[in-house]
């Protein structure tokens, strides 16, 4: 890891360390009370894991598209942070939902679409894992697959009729919950960011690896 | 003469007892009725699902911090290793 990265991660970590003291500082919800509070790492998690998705979307169309092979790596660095992040969102909302809607899950287009995404992801991931040669290829096409669903899951509670809130929530909130809302979110993304960079060199320096690997063979 | 005394008796009982059903029932709710009560073995401890929510968070993060940092590291060495044995 370089100084910067390292950095950004320590960076990250505290401002979640301290994010518990400046949630627990915020008015609670008048209809929801204290369960109301894990919107606060829900909702970061929630955007990060369908900014992974387009990330992996459209460096996997530049992949195969534009032959960058670069981008290749970029794409399996934000596939995994979407599962990671993925992972997140489906776990808090439930935790949420079973104290604010009286049940775990619901099968609506926002809770059952985020899902699938997560699913094409594992898909994703799996195939690249134990897939062989071509997988790449495939892979690619299985996220760009997996960003078209990204505008439906997000539009899904202003169409549709579900017990998910709409999207109207966030930006009607008042200034004592945004506050906090935007310290966790600015929190999560330095992260997000700093783990794609990683994950991507990660990706990058096992590229190397294997091209000195084929050199050493052939000479 | 008992038989329809009888008789008379049980057709007025059956006719009476819709009316007296429908006296004994509490009256209807016109608007809905918030529960302030509730048994504590039914109540859901918030503190409870918000804790597990953010310690989740905070075992995914650490977790897969760490495993990039792991991977990373292998990755270098091997590199480095590579890069040595060409020279």
């Amino acid at each position: 890891m370089t100084k910067l990265n390292t950095l950004f991660i320590g960076l990250s970590a505290g401002m979640l360390a301290v994010a518990p003291w400046i949630i627990n500082a915020a008015p609670y919800e008048s209809t929801m009370g204290l369960v109301q509070k894990v919107f606060y790492f829900h909702f970061p998690s929630a955007i990060l894991f369908l900014v992974a998705a387009s990330i992996c979307g459209v460096s996997s169309g530049l992949f195969l598209f534009f032959k960058k092979p670069k981008a290749d790596g970029w794409a399996l660095a934000a596939a995994e942070l979407g599962l990671v992040f993925g992972a997140v969102t489906l776990v808090t909302g439930p935790l949420w939902a079973r104290k604010a809607w009286g049940v775990w899950w619901v099968w609506d287009p926002r809770l059952t679409s985020s899902l699938l995404l997560w699913m094409i992801f594992s898909a994703y991931l799996l195939l690249r894992k134990y897939g062989g040669p071509g997988s790449d290829k495939l892979g690619a096409g299985m996220a760009l697959f997996g960003m078209i669903n990204v505008p439906f899951i997000y539009v899904s509670v202003n169409v549709w009729r579900t017990l998910h809130p709409q999207t109207s929530v966030v930006p009607t909130l008042p200034t004592d919950m945004g506050i906090p809302l935007w310290f966790c979110f600015a929190a999560f993304t330095m992260l997000f960011v700093t783990l794609l960079n990683l994950r991507a060199r990660l990706e990058h320096q096992r590229a190397r690896v294997e091209a000195l690997y084929l050199a050493e063979d052939e000479a | 003469m008992r038989f329809c005394r009888v008789f008379v008796f049980l057709v007025a009982g059956a006719a009476a007892a819709p009316a007296l059903m429908i006296a004994a029932q509490p009256p209807p709710q016109s608007e809905f009725v918030p529960v302030d009560e509730v048994p504590p073995g039914e109540q859901i401890p918030a503190i409870n699902l918000v804790a597990t929510a953010y310690g989740f968070v905070w075992v995914v993060v650490l977790g897969y911090v760490w495993s990039i940092a792991r991977r990373l590291q292998r990755v270098e060495a091997e590199l480095a290793d590579l890069e040595s044995r060409r020279k």
